[in-house]
């Protein structure tokens, strides 16, 4: 559903789609019958001459069931959609995979700015090699990436909504998560906390690369040889 | 107090008595009829101003630099303003004054059968103190530095250091005006609560309490079970942010996180408090214009307590994304989505009520009826935001402001005309016009939905909250986006023109309205038992109750409606 409107371009993005659509089908059912059933009483039990109401307390059993029916398959609904969410909350947020040649990012924010630290051609953050870049971050296709998410000063948020991802940053702490791109392209990325004045002055930009791309880039940001990037 | 005259709307007697006189009856009056209409008439004009604001930034958003009429061109820092003091001032300033202290002050005493309430100069108090605040929240808008715009949910280091807000004035009034504002409500729930409790004309029975009542003291029990740790937050706020305590600063052993736990452990139950008041006038309005008893009346109550209950455990779905554990937002999972039962299962109550009715469709009942058809909207769109996977996305979209302008807006505007347009004849002594009152009824309700359905759509594809200026987010720039925004503006625009003719409406009706008789809706509840308006003192004699509230279309009886205080 909502990749028709926003490309979906991470492994975790088409497992939240579905979640929302899912939801989006059982309240979808849920308002429309409330609301055929409002109207329809609406209509049918609009004052007319000579009918008066009728006198029902609704407190017999053979009454409450109208109320006590529906309740509880709104509960059936609610597990349902418990299970699903819990499902794909545990992939994203409190799952951390693991793959060989995952990567490892750092993505720093501030008033109004984002700084994202890539590894560089020995893939190994925090040495001579890596690669800062102020409001850019480039990733390569297919690659399993770890982002360690921190702030400078105020809250902010890291959110890429091709990824369906956000997590807010918090200073003095660093908050680990992942990442999977399927998609080559170039996407939004946003800070989704209030941070002050800058607040809505801080676009990024997400740069998903097939691996010749990504190390063409890499080349021309590193001070070391072609041949190092090329070599992996 | 000593006087005795009739009371009346203030605006009918302001050049009848000289300015003493004035001064004592309207201002310093610990009659609960006034001090209704005190809260009643500033939070309205509370609500004006959240609603320009809302006008000033709706505009920047749609046209973005253009010069908006009235204010001028926006600045990010303004827009950040805007917004904050729009949600503070929605919630704080017009949706719990109106609702709670405005009915509340007013029905409570009229629908139990009391002369006043348990203690008036505590609700006289209570009244000036929330003035003050209201005061000194504008006077943020005129100290250096400008009004504070970190968001009115107030989250440090921005709100605590002023290096980061920049406006080191403007951020501690807010604060100190926020937490004035519950020192208020904390008195006037003691009272609400206190005289409900004890002041009950003879006969009337817990199970004869009309739902109104009940709600609104369940309210104010729920506001003064959940504000003693947000105003001991709001302490260390202002101390961190004038006399630079660290309470909230991790680079001193502070936790920011622990101020959103502190904020949205009021911050949740609040919604409650502002929800429960507006469900309860309905409740009223469609008995008594659908003829019919309120389907289950202990089962409405009991769902109201198991909401009430369960509201204090779901807090921390509004942080799922913040930092929290993750392992936490399973559990807040179960329990939001738990808490769609009862209130579920009090829409369809309503709903059933219906069932059998002899239904008119008086401007007081199509508020309450939109109420339940677009709360409903409201409702559902929350299964999206409490279920946390879903959430990771939808955080901090316009989905999320979709979804609570679809609970807030039936909650404090279209509830408030609910019981405005329904208790008015009483509140004045005039009936308002009925083709006046359709007319604004649709004018209100239509813009509405067109205001916030495209913003539903907009959240889904990505349009992040509190932004001055889309155009700078490539994806978000796409043309149907751009023109869904403007849809809402011009919605928005519409809406708020429509607000004129319920002015002209009320100040039409004032002067000329046909003369109210003491039950124009042949409703069954106490107020409707005494002069439209009640004098001081509400009755001559305090009546007495022999039923419940809901008796209409009893069988074999030759009206259709047998009031709280006729034997037989």
């Amino acid at each position: 559903m909502i990749e028709s409107i926003l490309p979906a371009a991470s492994t975790s993005a088409a497992e939240i789609d579905f979640v929302f659509t899912l939801i989006f089908w059982l309240v979808g059912f849920w308002l429309i019958v409330s609301e055929a059933v409002f109207f329809g009483l609406l209509f049918r039990f609009r004052k007319r001459d000579g009918q008066g109401a009728q006198y029902v307390t609704g407190e017999l059993k053979s009454e409450k069931r109208w109320i006590t029916i529906p309740h509880l398959l709104v509960l059936v609904c609610d597990v349902f959609i418990v299970f699903f969410a819990v499902r794909v909350w545990y992939q994203v947020k409190q799952d951390l995979p693991t793959a060989p040649d995952q990567q490892v990012v750092r993505v720093e924010a501030q008033q109004w700015a984002w700084t994202f630290t890539h590894p560089g051609p020995d893939g190994v953050l925090d040495t001579a090699d890596d690669i800062k870049k102020i409001n850019e971050l480039h990733v390569q296709v297919d690659r399993l990436y770890h982002f360690q998410l921190t702030s400078k000063d105020v809250l902010h948020s890291f959110s890429v909504p091709a990824f369906r991802l956000k997590q807010d940053a918090v200073p003095g702490r660093v908050i680990v998560g992942w990442f999977h791109p399927t998609q080559v392209g170039e996407f939004d990325i946003q800070c989704a906390e209030i941070c002050g004045i800058g607040h809505a002055l801080m676009p990024a930009r997400i740069h998903i690369e097939t691996p010749e791309q990504h190390a063409a880039w890499m080349a021309t940001q590193s001070g070391l040889s072609v041949a190092a990037a090329t070599g992996r | 107090m000593a006087e005795t005259i009739p009371v009346a709307h203030p605006h009918e007697h302001a050049h009848e008595h000289h300015e003493e006189g004035f001064f004592k009856k309207y201002l310093w009056s610990t009659d609960h009829k006034i001090i209704a209409m005190q809260y009643m008439i500033t939070g309205m004009a509370m609500a004006l101003i959240g609603a320009f604001f809302a006008y000033v930034f709706r505009s920047q958003l749609a046209f973005p630099g253009m010069s908006v009429p009235g204010f001028g061109v926006v600045s990010p820092n303004e827009y950040n303003a805007l917004i904050t003091n729009h949600g503070a001032i929605m919630i704080f300033w017009f949706a719990m004054p109106v609702l709670i202290a405005a009915f509340g002050n007013y029905l409570i005493p009229l629908m139990i059968g009391a002369d006043d309430m348990v203690f008036p100069r505590i609700n006289r108090l209570s009244y000036q103190i929330f003035l003050l605040s209201a005061l000194v929240l504008i006077s943020s808008f005129f100290v250096e530095g400008g009004p504070f715009g970190g968001a009115w949910t107030m989250y440090p280091p921005l709100s605590s250091n002023a290096d980061y807000s920049q406006t080191p004035l403007g951020s501690a009034i807010f604060i100190v005006a926020v937490a004035l504002e519950f020192i208020a409500f904390l008195l006037g729930g003691i009272n609400f609560i206190v005289t409900a409790m004890n002041s009950r004309a003879p006969g009337m029975r817990m199970y004869d309490i009309p739902i109104v009542v009940w709600f609104i003291v369940l309210a104010s029990i729920l506001f003064m079970a959940s504000v003693g740790p947000l105003i001991a937050g709001a302490g260390m706020l202002f101390f961190d942010n004038r006399f630079g305590t660290r309470f909230f600063d991790p680079a001193h052993g502070g936790d920011p996180i622990l101020w959103q736990h502190l904020f949205w452990f009021f911050g949740h139950p609040e919604v409650y408090v502002v929800l429960l008041p507006a469900v309860g006038i309905v409740a009223e309005i469609i008995t008594t214009f659908a003829r019919k008893k309120l389907f289950a009346y202990k089962t409405v109550l009991y769902t109201a307590f198991g909401t009430s209950v369960l509201s204090f455990t779901v807090w921390a779905h509004h942080q799922f994304v913040a930092g929290i554990d993750p392992r936490m937002a399973n559990v807040f999972t179960v329990t939001t989505l738990l808490i769609s039962v009862p209130v579920a299962e009090m829409m369809f109550v309503y709903i059933a009520t219906l069932y059998g009715g002899s239904i008119t469709f008086t401007t007081p009942m199509l508020w309450a009826l939109s109420f339940i058809a677009t709360f409903l909207i409201g409702g559902v769109t929350g299964i999206f935001l409490g279920a946390s996977g879903t959430d990771i996305y939808l955080h901090d979209t316009y989905f999320v402001l979709a979804h609570f302008h679809y609970t807030f807006v039936p909650i404090a505007i279209i509830g408030t005309f609910a019981g405005f347009t329904y208790w008015f004849p009483k509140m004045s002594g005039r009936m308002l016009d009925e083709r006046l009152g359709k007319i604004h009824f649709w004018g209100t309700v239509i813009p509405f939905n067109l205001i916030f359905i495209p913003l539903f759509i907009l959240g889904a594809a990505g349009e992040h909250r509190r932004i001055w200026d889309f155009t700078q987010f490539p994806e978000l720039s796409a043309e149907w986006m751009r023109n869904l925004d403007k849809l809402a503006t011009v919605s928005l625009w519409v809406m708020l023109a429509f607000q004129a003719v319920f002015l002209v409406n009320v100040i039409y009706s004032l002067r000329r309205g046909a003369k109210a008789p003491r039950n124009p809706w042949a409703a069954n509840t106490l107020e409707w038992t005494t002069d439209s308006p009640p004098p001081h003192g509400n009755w001559k004699e305090l009546p007495r109750v022999y039923r419940g509230p809901y008796e209409y279309s009893v069988p074999g009886r030759e009206t259709d409606f047998w009031p709280q205080n006729q034997p037989n």
